[in-house]
């Protein structure tokens, strides 16, 4: 099968969405002769012109405020925000009027709304342009998130997220644009709903959930535990809003452990959701404490050093998990 | 001029210059990470405007393209590069890197990685001047990208409002990335818009040094005699990409070798040449100064520690 980089899975799918649908369009700071800061626009000028590519100022409020008119008004605008660290100037737009605009004026109003933007750390850029703040926005009902791992996800998803009525904040993590992976040559007629979690790897000892580029590291650091003799089932949400519980929970009362990986900070993170509705719903067959790795309450350092220490790593999550199989309740 | 050492402008443009240089050599070669924004060809408005300031007291924030603004204040070269290098000798102890860097003894109150994060700040910081009756003024940095931003209109609002001491300083070089400034605005400058807001607003040629100190100087004695605030727009060009690895697709190689021509170093050399006040063996002498200031930055930045893991945690509240 033919292989693609996060980046040209991402672009394709752009591209396949807009030659799909007059209405939908690109906007975003430097998309257009740039191609974006991450290079996914790249080549969208050149075929579909600077109407529907279209270069904003810096203007995040104002132009995520915008793409949610042009939404209401029959677009289907994609956004991109440069650095995820950036969407906290448009939060107010996203909260306030995205997210509640369908369920407050009705099945008239809904907005079918992109925001791509680029999260994580692992490139030094330091404590402004390395954050996973997907947690902030979890909280909020009426926004969709979505959290892709590989190019095939990266694709299929993003093309789910165009066609979807709502609004939907997606996750572009930084060191998944240069991950190589298959992804299907033919454009698929099926496309997925939002909402499903995978199963990435079978595993009978226990359940490691992850999202983002944290389910690529809870896959190698399974291989890891793998040699140690534990036998790790690794789930990937790929959406944190809608929430597959049932997909998690299956897997968790199979495994009776849990172990949940986020790379944003611990205290309030997506993480504590989930182990909380794991309490909720299969304490009873939970046979140790669930666990979880995540980056500590502290900014992200620009030095590699620090950041390094901060962010969870593939080690980090193959000794939780191993601990987890001698813990008991 | 009157109060301008102009010699030390020079060295100080020469130091800035010699100092993004290095670091756009260093990221080429592997040696520094991560992201880094160098201010070439926009040093006379950095020099230019911090002298016209009275070290210490008055306050200045910054940008992303900080380095230049930091040295400009005082700042120590040693520990920029430090904090380039992601080391525990640097300004911000590595947790900052090129954007976020400050020096609070010298009035630097910071470079931003947010673009328009720094001028609500330096307005607030005009705000407690004027609260606590202290003759002091607050200087903004800002690009030509980050006047588009929410935030400008604000603060500049609240600063003609409140009459606040504070000194809007635009380097408008062209540029906001890859975005032409007249792609970004209808209107043909950042300061005809002064007027919207009741402040006086006007333009220089950014590229001379002596027009920005004198811009500078003017606006900030007014903002001490207690009239408010001014907007200036300095008219620039950024030499160098954006950052690192920038293709610079969109704009023209001729136009970068026309703007090359109007460099405000030769250009402030040749002034200070013809005016008498620089002989050849002292501008040999200040260029080798400069070149020693930035290799001893960058000896000093490879031989400091890296920040200790065990520290990560530390330091998050006061
Ligand atoms: C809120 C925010 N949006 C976007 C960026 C990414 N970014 C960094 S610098 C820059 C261009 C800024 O242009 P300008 O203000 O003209 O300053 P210059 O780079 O020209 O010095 C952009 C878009 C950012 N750092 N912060
Ligand atoms: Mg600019």
């Amino acid at each position: 099968m033919r292989t693609l980089t996060g980046c040209e899975a991402l672009r394709e799918a752009l591209r396949e969405e807009m030659r799909r649908d007059k209405t939908v369009f690109c906007l975003g700071e430097d998309i257009g002769v740039y191609g974006g800061a991450f290079g996914v626009t790249r080549g969208l000028l050149d075929a579909f012109g600077p109407e529907r590519v279209l270069d904003t100022p810096i203007s995040e409020a104002g132009f995520t405020g915008v793409a949610i008119g042009a939404a209401l008004a029959g677009s289907r605008p994609v956004v991109e925000i440069m650095f995820m660290d950036f969407i906290l100037l448009a939060f107010d737009q996203l909260a306030n009027m995205a997210a509640k605009s369908r369920y407050v004026f009705g099945p008239h109003a809904a907005c079918p709304l992109v925001i791509r933007t680029p999260g994580g750390g692992g490139r030094g850029y330091g404590p402004t342009h390395s954050q996973s703040l997907e947690a902030l926005f979890a909280h909020i009902p009426g926004l969709k998130i979505v959290a892709p791992s590989t190019p095939a996800d990266a694709k299929t998803l993003l093309k789910a997220a165009i066609r979807d009525d709502n609004p939907v904040l997606f996750v572009e993590h930084k060191l998944l644009y240069s991950l190589r992976g298959e992804v299907p040559a033919r454009a698929s007629s099926r496309v997925e709903r939002l909402g499903k979690a995978r199963v990435v790897r079978k595993g009978r000892d226990v359940t490691i959930v992850a999202w983002s580029w944290m389910t690529e590291l809870a896959r190698r650091a399974a291989r890891d535990l793998a040699e140690a003799g534990v036998d790790a089932e690794v789930v990937d949400l790929r959406t944190l809003s809608p929430l597959d519980s049932e997909t998690v929970m299956t897997s968790v009362a199979r495994t009776g452990r849990l172990l949940i990986v986020e790379e944003g900070c611990r205290t309030g993170g997506f993480a504590a959701e989930i182990g909380f509705q794991a309490f909720e719903s299969v304490f009873d067959r939970l046979d140790a404490p669930i666990r979880r790795v995540t980056c500590p309450d502290v900014p992200i350092s620009a030095s590699p050093v620090l950041e390094q220490a901060a962010l969870p790593s593939q080690t980090a999550i193959a000794a939780a998990a191993a601990a987890l199989m001698t813990d008991e309740i | 001029m009157r109060g301008l050492d102009e010699c030390h402008a020079y060295r100080l443009m020469l130091t800035i210059r010699c100092f993004e240089e290095k670091v756009e050599a260093l990221f080429a070669r592997g040696l520094i990470h991560g992201t880094a924004h160098a201010a070439i060809g926009q040093e006379a408005a950095a020099a230019g405007a911090c002298l016209a300031l009275r070290r210490g007291r008055d306050y200045v924030t910054s940008t992303h393209r900080g380095h230049g603004h930091c040295l400009a204040c005082g700042g120590d070269a040693r520990r920029i590069m430090a904090e380039l290098f992601g080391k525990e000798t640097g300004y911000s102890r590595g947790r900052g890197g090129s954007q976020l860097m400050a020096d609070f003894s010298l009035g630097f109150l910071g470079s931003n990685g947010i673009t328009g994060g720094g001028i609500p700040v330096a307005t607030g910081a005009a705000l407690s001047f004027k609260l606590r009756r202290a003759r002091r003024v607050a200087l903004c940095f800002f690009g030509d990208g980050a006047a588009n931003q929410g935030v400008f209109h604000e603060a500049l609002n609240m600063a003609a409002l409140w009459n606040l001491p504070v000194v809007y300083m635009c380097e408008n070089n062209r540029y906001a990335m890859s975005m032409p400034v007249e792609r970004a605005m209808a209107v043909s400058g950042i300061a005809e818009r002064a007027p919207g807001y009741g402040m006086p607003g006007l333009t220089v040629d950014g590229n001379d040094l002596d027009a920005v100190y004198r811009a500078v100087t003017a606006a900030a004695q007014r903002a001490r005699r207690g009239e408010g605030p001014t907007l200036i727009e300095c008219r620039t060009y950024r030499l160098s990409g954006h950052s690192r690895g920038d293709p610079r697709c969109y704009r023209t190689r001729e136009e970068e070798a026309q703007w090359r021509r109007r460099d405000p170093i030769p250009a402030y050399r040749a002034r200070l040449r013809e005016r008498g006040l620089l002989s050849a063996d002292e501008d040999r002498r200040l260029r080798r100064e400069a070149r020693d200031i930035v290799r001893d930055a960058v000896a000093f930045a490879k031989r400091s520690p890296a920040p200790d893991p065990a520290t990560l945690e530390q330091g998050v509240y006061a």
